[in-house]
C-alpha cells in the first residue's frame, strides 16, 4: 500500500469552538493509483489534502494516523515533516501558478527552493531539463519572469518543480480550475503522464469538476460535510453509485446532449449541516431521499464490494 | 475557488465581533489610557493648582518640589500650571488641524480615485504641488503678514499643508473599492456617483478612515509642537511647544533647569506616541488577518 | 428585443499607451424576446466587456447597441436609469456583489429608495416575499442576514429576486453559476430556464459549454474578442464548423466518453493580431488567405461561422 490512512481528524480552532472540518477519514491508495477526491465547498477535501503535508494553526491535529509506504508520516508535528516535504509528499497548492514570485527568473527560483531542500541545483539540472522536455516546455523558460508565461505553461512548470524529486504523493489541488479548456485537457493529461512515467508514484487530485476525474482518475472519493462518503473505481462511482448523495451529485451535472426542454435536472434541496456542532448520525440525513429511522445512527465507511466503500446503511443500494 | 458555504451562527453581529476584539487588544487599552490620562488631566489640572500659567508665584528656576510639582520657570512661573493648562491647546490643534487635513483628504483622495481618468490627474498634480511645497517657508511668510496669531489660525494652517498624505491613502484604497462588484450592482440601480461614495464606499473604508483621522490628529499635535517650539506658533497663549520655545530661548539647557523642558516633551511624545499605539492596535482589531487566535 | 452590431471595444495599453487592445472587435448579435442565447468563451475572449457594455457599466469604442429601438450609448441619468428597469445583470462572484458590512437585503433597499421611493411599506414588503418565492427562497430564512452568514446559491437567487423587482425584459447573467456548488448550480440554472417562460431574455455569459447546451436557444462562439461561430444552439453543438469550436467540443471534460488522444500544443501567449483570423496561430488547418480576417458567412439558416475553409467543409 503507498498511502494508508486511517481514521483521520483535523479540527479547525476557531473562537466559538472546533469545527470538525475533516472527521474520520480511512482510505488507502495502492502505487501508481491517482485517486479524485471530490465533493462540494466545506467537505473536508482540501483539509484533507493539506492535514497530509502541512498542518498548521488554525488546523489542529485530533486523531488518525497515516502511513506512506510503510513508514508512519508525522503529520502532527509540523518540525518532523520537514523531512518528508517536496522530497516524499508533494503538493501543487491551488493558486500555485500565480504565486511565483514575479520579480525572480525561473531558475533562480527554482535553484532557491532546491537549496532550501538541501538538493543542488547543478546536480539535478540534467533531470529538469528532460522534465521540460517532457512537458514540453522549452529550455530557456528558466532564464524567463513569470510574467512572460502563459497560464498553461506556469501552470506546467509548478507541475515539474513539484515533482522534480519523485515524491511518492503528489496531491494536485485544483489544477485545473483556472485553465482554458484546451489547456486543461493538456494538464490533466500531464497528470497521467508523469504517474506513467513514475515521476510520482500515487496521486491524489482534488476538484469539484467530475468531469476531469472521469478522464484521469482510476479511483475516486466523495466526500461530505467532513466525512468520506463513497470510494469506488472511477467508473463505478459515475455509472453505478451506491450512495445517494453520489447519486444525486451525479445525476445533477449537466452534460453536452442534455436540454432543460427536454430533461430538467435536478439539484438536491437543502444544505450541507454547519460542521461547527455536527449533527449526530449520519450527516447526509437532512437531505437525502431514502433516509430512515436508522441514519439517526452513523454509518459506518465499509467496503460492500471489492474495492467499493460506502458509507451508507443502505449499502446495498437504495435503488436496487 | 469555490468559497465555504455559511459556517457561523444566525445572530452574529460584527459590531460585537470588533467591541470584544477592542477591548481584548493590548495595545489599543495602553494607547487609550495614555489618551485618556492626558485628557482628564486636561479637565482636572486646572482644579488642582490654584495659579495662573504667566503668574508669578515665587523664586525662579526652582527644581520640582512639593509646592511647586513641576517647579518654576526664570520668570517665577508654575510649570505645572503652564503645563495643564497648555494641553488643551495642544488637543484642540490636533482636532482642527487633524480633522480639516483628514475632511481635505477625504474629499480629494474620494474624487481623485472615484472618477479617475483626468479629473485624478488634475488631483494629483495638486496634491504632489502642496506636497513638495515646503511648509516651514510658506509659515515664514505668513508669520510676516500675519502678526497676531491664535491656535485656531496655526490648525488651520497644518489642516491646509498636511491633507495630501490622507488623499493619497484614500485614493489608492478608493480605486481597489470601486471596481468591486457591489459598487457596479449600485450603479444598476440607478445610484448617482456621490451617492455611492458616500453610502458604498466611504463605509466600507470606515476603519481606514477613523485610522487616517487619527495618524492625522498625532501628526498635527507634532506639528504644532514643532513649530511653537521655533516660535512660529500662536503668540498668546500657552502650549506644550510654547514651553518648550520659552525654555530654549531662556537658556534652561545650559543652565541645567530640566524641569522646565522635559515635562512638556515627554507630554507631547506621550501623547503622540499613545495615538500611534492606539492605531497600531486599531489596525489588528479591524483587520481580521492580523489577530492572534 | 436587443441587437449587437459591429461592437468593438479597444484599450490603449503599453507604455503611454501607444498599443491598442481589441477586447471586443465588431462582435455582432441578436437576443430575440423570450430568448436565452449563450455567449460562449474563455478567458480573454471579451464575453464579460460585452455583458459589461450592455449594462452600460463600460463605454463602447464603436458599434452600437440597440434595446427596443434606442441606442443605449444616448442614455443619460434619467433615461439610463430607466433603462435599468428593463435591464438588469447578475455576476459571476456571489460575495463580492454585495457590500460586506451591510446586510444582503440592503440590495432590495437600493431598489426601493431608487425606483420606488414613495411605495408603501406593506406594498414593498409583499413584492419582496412574491420575488423571493419566484426564485425558490424562503423569506424568512433569507431576510435579515449579512452576506456571510448566507451560502452562493442563496446570494445568487437573491440577486436575481433584486431583477424581478423590477419586472425587467432582459437580464445579462455573467458566470452566475461557475462558483457555485454542484448541487446548487442545477438548481439557479433552472430558475433562470423557468424565468424564460416568464418573459425574460438572458444573455447567459459562460464558459462551460454544457450549461451552455443546457438552457439556450441560441449559442455565439467567442475567441479573442471575435464571433467565431454563432446560431442554434443544437447546430453549434452537433455539427460545428469552425476548428475552434470543433476543439472545444472535443475538449470539454464528458462524463459519458473519454478525451480522443489529441496532443494540443500549447504555446506562450501571441499578442492579439489586428488583421487576419485571430486563431490563426493555433488553427490545424490554417493557410495563406487567413491573414485575412474572415467574415461571418452562413451555412445554414440560423447558423454562421467564419473561416476561410467553410466552403470546403459544407461541400464535403
Amino acid at each position: 500500500m503507498s498511502l494508508q490512512v486511517v481514521n483521520l481528524r483535523v479540527f479547525y480552532q476557531t473562537l466559538r469552538g472546533d469545527v470538525h472540518a475533516l472527521d474520520g477519514a480511512t482510505f488507502s491508495i495502492a502505487d501508481g493509483e491517482i485517486m479524485g477526491l471530490a465533493g462540494e465547498s466545506g467537505c473536508g477535501k482540501t483539509t484533507l489534502g493539506y492535514s497530509l503535508i502541512h498542518l498548521t494553526l488554525p488546523k489542529k491535529f485530533v486523531d488518525g494516523w497515516v502511513k506512506l509506504d510503510g513508514e508512519n508520516l508525522p503529520i502532527g508535528d509540523t518540525d518532523r515533516m520537514e523531512a518528508f516535504r517536496f522530497k516524499k509528499v508533494s503538493i501543487i497548492p491551488q493558486y500555485a501558478m500565480s504565486a511565483m514570485n514575479p520579480t525572480r527568473k525561473i531558475g533562480k527560483m527554482t535553484s532557491e527552493l532546491l537549496e532550501s531542500r538541501k538538493v543542488r541545483f547543478n546536480d539535478i539540472l540534467p533531470e529538469l531539463k528532460r522534465r521540460l522536455d517532457l512537458v514540453k516546455l522549452p529550455q530557456d523558460v528558466l532564464g524567463m519572469y513569470p510574467i512572460e508565461l502563459s497560464g498553461g505553461m506556469k501552470q506546467r512548470m509548478v507541475m515539474v518543480l513539484s515533482t522534480l524529486l519523485n515524491p511518492s504523493l503528489l496531491i494536485a489541488d485544483e489544477v485545473t480550475s483556472a485553465l482554458d479548456v484546451s489547456t486543461q485537457q493538456a494538464v490533466s493529461e500531464m497528470l497521467v503522464e508523469f504517474r506513467d512515467h513514475e515521476f510520482v508514484k500515487s496521486m491524489i487530485v482534488i476538484t469539484h469538476d467530475i468531469s476531469i476525474l472521469y478522464q484521469i482518475a482510476d479511483s475516486i472519493l466523495v466526500m461530505y460535510a467532513g466525512k468520506p462518503a463513497e470510494k469506488a473505481s472511477t467508473t463505478t462511482i459515475i455509472n453505478s453509485p451506491l450512495h445517494p448523495y453520489t447519486r444525486l451529485l451525479i445525476s445533477s451535472l449537466p452534460k453536452v446532449g442534455v436540454k432543460y426542454s427536454s430533461q430538467r435536472l435536478s439539484g438536491i434541496p437543502g444544505n450541507p449541516p454547519l460542521l461547527l456542532d455536527p449533527p449526530a448520525g449520519c450527516r447526509f440525513r437532512s437531505r437525502c431521499p431514502a433516509a430512515f429511522a436508522k441514519c439517526s445512527q452513523e454509518p459506518p465507511f465499509v467496503e460492500v464490494k471489492k474495492g467499493h466503500y460506502v458509507a451508507c446503511w443502505k449499502e446495498r443500494g437504495i435503488y436496487a | 475557488m469555490i468559497k465555504a458555504a455559511a459556517s457561523l451562527p444566525t445572530s452574529v453581529k460584527k459590531k460585537n465581533e470588533f467591541l470584544y476584539f477592542a477591548f481584548k487588544n493590548t495595545k489599543l487599552r495602553v494607547g487609550l489610557g495614555i489618551l485618556l490620562f492626558f485628557l482628564v488631566l486636561m479637565f482636572v489640572g486646572p482644579q488642582l493648582t490654584e495659579y495662573e500659567p504667566t503668574d508669578f508665584v515665587g523664586p525662579s528656576g526652582v527644581p520640582p518640589s512639593t509646592d511647586y510639582w513641576f517647579g518654576t520657570t526664570s520668570f517665577g512661573e508654575d510649570v505645572f500650571t503652564q503645563f495643564v493648562y497648555g494641553l488643551p491647546a495642544t488637543f484642540m490643534v490636533g482636532i482642527i488641524g487633524g480633522g480639516l487635513a483628514t475632511i481635505l483628504g477625504m474629499t480629494i483622495g474620494f474624487i481623485a480615485g472615484y472618477r479617475g481618468g483626468v479629473v485624478d490627474e488634475v488631483l494629483n498634480i495638486l496634491t504632489n504641488v502642496i506636497l513638495t511645497i515646503p511648509a516651514l517657508a510658506l509659515l515664514l511668510v505668513l508669520s510676516a503678514y500675519v502678526k497676531v496669531r491664535g491656535i485656531f489660525i496655526e490648525s488651520l494652517f497644518i489642516g491646509f499643508t498636511t491633507w495630501p498624505w490622507a488623499a493619497r491613502a484614500i485614493r489608492a484604497q478608493t480605486f481597489t473599492l470601486r471596481t468591486r462588484d457591489f459598487v457596479d450592482l449600485a450603479k444598476l440601480s440607478g445610484r448617482s456617483s456621490l451617492k455611492i461614495v458616500f453610502t458604498e464606499i466611504a463605509p466600507n473604508m470606515a476603519s481606514y478612515l477613523f485610522m487616517t483621522f487619527i495618524l492625522m490628529f498625532g501628526g498635527a499635535i507634532l506639528t504644532a509642537a514643532t513649530l511653537d517650539f521655533l516660535g512660529l506658533g500662536p503668540t498668546q497663549g500657552t502650549s506644550l511647544g510654547l514651553m518648550m520655545n520659552m525654555a530654549v530661548l531662556w537658556s534652561a539647557l545650559p543652565l541645567g533647569m530640566w524641569w522646565w523642558f522635559v515635562p512638556p516633551g515627554i507630554g507631547i511624545t506621550a501623547i503622540v506616541g499613545g495615538l500611534y499605539i492606539m492605531n497600531v492596535g486599531l489596525d489588528e482589531v479591524f483587520n481580521p488577518k492580523l489577530r492572534e487566535m | 428585443m436587443l441587437k449587437i452590431d459591429n461592437l468593438s471595444k479597444i484599450y490603449r495599453v503599453g507604455t503611454f499607451g501607444g498599443q491598442e487592445l481589441h477586447a471586443v472587435n465588431q462582435v455582432s448579435f441578436e437576443v430575440g424576446d423570450c430568448q436565452v442565447v449563450s455567449l460562449i468563451g474563455e478567458s480573454g475572449s471579451g464575453k464579460s466587456t460585452i455583458g459589461k457594455m450592455i449594462l452600460g457599466l463600460i463605454s463602447k469604442s464603436s458599434g452600437s447597441i440597440i434595446f427596443n429601438g434606442t441606442e443605449t450609448s444616448s442614455l443619460k441619468q434619467d433615461t439610463l436609469k430607466e433603462y435599468y428597469r428593463n435591464v438588469q445583470g447578475v455576476f459571476q462572484d456571489p460575495f463580492s456583489s454585495y457590500n460586506p458590512i451591510f446586510k444582503s437585503d440592503r440590495v432590495f433597499k437600493l431598489i426601493k429608495d431608487e425606483f420606488f421611493p414613495s411605495i408603501d411599506a406593506c406594498e414593498w414588503d409583499e413584492k419582496v416575499e412574491n420575488a423571493l418565492k419566484a426564485v425558490g427562497l424562503n423569506p424568512e430564512t433569507v431576510l435579515n442576514k449579512f452576506p456571510h452568514q448566507l451560502s452562493g446559491g442563496q446570494l445568487q437567487r437573491l440577486l436575481i429576486a433584486r431583477a424581478l423587482l423590477l419586472d425587467i425584459k432582459f437580464l445579462v447573467a455573467d458566470e452566475v453559476i461557475s462558483m457555485l456548488d454542484a448541487s446548487t448550480r442545477i438548481d439557479v440554472l433552472n430558475l433562470l430556464a423557468d424565468l424564460k417562460s416568464r418573459g425574460l431574455s438572458i444573455l447567459f455569459i459562460t464558459h462551460d459549454l454544457c450549461l451552455g447546451y443546457y438552457i439556450s436557444d441560441q449559442s455565439v462562439i467567442l475567441y479573442k474578442g471575435h464571433v467565431l461561430e454563432k446560431g442554434v444552439t443544437e447546430k453549434i453543438y452537433n455539427s460545428p464548423y469552425h476548428p475552434y469550436t470543433k476543439m472545444l467540443m472535443t475538449a470539454v471534460p464528458r462524463l459519458d466518453r473519454k478525451w480522443e488522444p489529441v496532443s494540443i500544443d500549447i504555446k506562450a501567449e501571441v499578442p492579439n493580431q489586428i488583421d487576419g483570423c485571430v486563431y490563426y496561430d493555433r488553427c490545424p488547418l490554417a493557410f495563406d488567405k487567413c491573414r485575412q480576417r474572415p467574415v461571418l458567412v452562413e451555412i445554414s439558416k440560423d447558423h454562421s461561422a467564419a473561416c476561410w475553409k467553410l466552403p470546403e467543409m459544407i461541400k464535403g
